[in-house]
């Protein structure tokens, strides 16, 4: 479904990502996990055409991403921190959003259920809480029942019920032939919600396979604990190199 | 686009800026009226102010709304909707806000008050001047992240072409008043949206003795309908160009 080939992106003099190739396929739900800074959010904005690479190709549904913007109606996108126009309200929008990508039928309005948005559509978005603004770029990636889903540190700032609604929703949707991307720190949320790991440091690619192989391959029973005897071997190779 | 442009213009609409520039220009065109018994040279005090205001307005609030709606930005590029579309729906939302103050403070009591053709070209000179510094304003916002280091270049932009470039235009031809600089100057003149916008209202008035030597040899080569013409041309080319480098700027930018 998205194919990254080889893709390198640097912003001045630091070096974001080093060719980095990834595949993902549907029905399949990706852990992005690294420490802060090693790209992982550069390489959704490249995804998302919002930064563009210095060299490589990211192709979804076979078909290049540069020059184009249409298939961004594939793809249901939940920003680390929802920014939005200060002004406006929040049932101003959704129905802005709804009215521009026009594919109004089939809508899914589950989260603005769940979370209640409805009864706060008259609040300007400037006055909303973090957690709140998370809630409301939840409910619009999941609004248009995209084939892919890109969620960057979902759970971050929610409450532990709306924690809970989300992952539910999220679980519920994993069977429905979507594509998920998740970054998160929350291993444990991931553990519940990820079939597959891909462990990005500096820029590059070190663990890319299924979450059971992961285990398997560390002889632990848990994503965090897998993932932390990854990085102390990275560390004692780069120190006895 | 259009789509765009009307949640773009909603958004300035709300902050009361517009509408304060608005009066401000209602104010100075009526109270220029009521001083002078002269239609002409009320129209000329006018112009005067027009020729810094307008472009000092329209520069700083292009500005600093460009940043402000970075977030409007950052959300409409993770939808559907081609980046073009986005800078254009931003520029004719901007530009069309500020024309539609400059009508109604400039042009709608002209009219009433003593309806000409140099009014016809005042109001038409101002709107491209309008035009022209909202997309030298864009032009310097999508190069920067900054918004302080963006306001400064667009206030740079400013300060060179109210005054540093009349400067240099005085100083060249004072340094070299032995040779024959007439079509020197005129290419000079060029270089300056606010000259051509001050030649087009002059040459109207007929009052280009008032601009000394180049505004004599002005109307001279080109008569005035041609130097008219001439001026509104070159002030179109000075949007259209500005324009087009930001656009292209901002379709490889990362947002």
């Amino acid at each position: 479904m998205i194919k990254v080939n080889d893709l390198s992106k640097r912003f001045g003099r630091l070096e974001v990502l080093k060719s980095v190739s990834l595949d993902f396929h549907t029905s399949k739900s990706y852990a992005m996990i690294g420490p802060n800074g090693s790209g992982k959010t550069t390489l959704i904005k490249c995804i998302l055409g919002m930064v563009l690479p210095d060299s490589g190709e990211i192709k979804v549904a076979d078909k290049s991403i540069a020059n184009d913007w249409t298939y961004r109606h594939q793809i249901g996108y939940m920003p680390q921190i929802g920014r939005y126009p200060d002004q406006m309200k929040i049932g101003q929008l959704f129905e802005m959003i709804r009215d521009l990508r026009g594919d109004a039928s089939n809508l899914d309005e589950e989260l603005i259920k769940e979370f209640r948005l409805n009864q706060m559509k008259d609040k300007r978005l400037h006055t909303l809480s973090g957690g709140t603004r998370q809630k409301v770029s939840a409910a619009l990636a999941f609004l248009f029942n995209p084939r892919i889903l890109i969620l960057d540190e979902p759970t971050a700032g929610l409450d532990p019920i709306a924690v809970e609604t989300l992952k539910a929703k999220i679980l519920l949707e994993k069977n429905k032939e979507r594509l998920f991307l998740i970054t998160s720190h929350i291993m444990s949320d991931l553990d519940e919600l990820s079939s597959h790991v891909i462990y990005l440091e500096e820029g590059k690619v070190l663990f890319n396979d299924s979450l059971d192989l992961l285990k398997e391959e560390t002889r632990e029973v848990k994503l965090g604990r897998a993932i932390a005897t990854i990085m102390k071997r990275n560390l004692t190779q780069t120190l006895t190199a | 686009m259009i789509k765009i442009a009307k949640y773009v213009m909603y958004d300035i609409l709300r902050n009361r800026f517009v509408m304060l520039y608005t009066v401000f220009l209602l104010v100075v065109t009526l109270s220029m009226f009521s001083l002078d018994n002269d239609p002409g040279k009320a129209t000329l005090s006018l112009l005067n102010i027009i020729l810094l205001v307008v472009p000092l307005v329209s520069i700083i609030f292009t500005t600093i709304h460009f940043f402000n709606s970075y977030e409007f930005i950052e959300l409409l590029l993770a939808q559907p909707v081609n980046r073009k579309t986005i800078f254009f729906a931003e520029f004719i939302a901007i530009a069309f806000a500020l024309s539609c103050a400059f009508v109604i403070g400039v042009a709608l009591p002209m009219l009433l008050i003593n309806f000409t053709d140099s009014t016809l070209y005042l109001v038409l000179a101002g709107l491209l001047l309008t035009f022209v510094f909202v997309a030298l304003a864009f032009g310097a916002s999508v190069s920067t992240r900054d918004k302080a280091k963006a306001i400064g270049v667009t206030l740079l932009f400013w300060f060179y072409f109210t005054l540093i470039y009349d400067g240099l235009i005085l100083y060249v031809i004072y340094s070299f008043s032995d040779y024959p600089l007439e079509k020197v100057t005129l290419a000079l003149v060029s270089l300056n949206p606010i000259d051509l916008a001050r030649i087009i209202i002059l040459l109207k008035l007929d009052l280009s003795a008032l601009m000394g030597y180049t505004g004599a040899f002005y109307k001279n080569f080109f008569g005035s309908s041609l130097g008219i013409t001439y001026s509104l041309l070159l002030l179109v080319a000075w949007t259209l160009v500005p324009l087009i480098l930001a656009m292209r700027k901002f379709v490889r930018k990362d947002i």
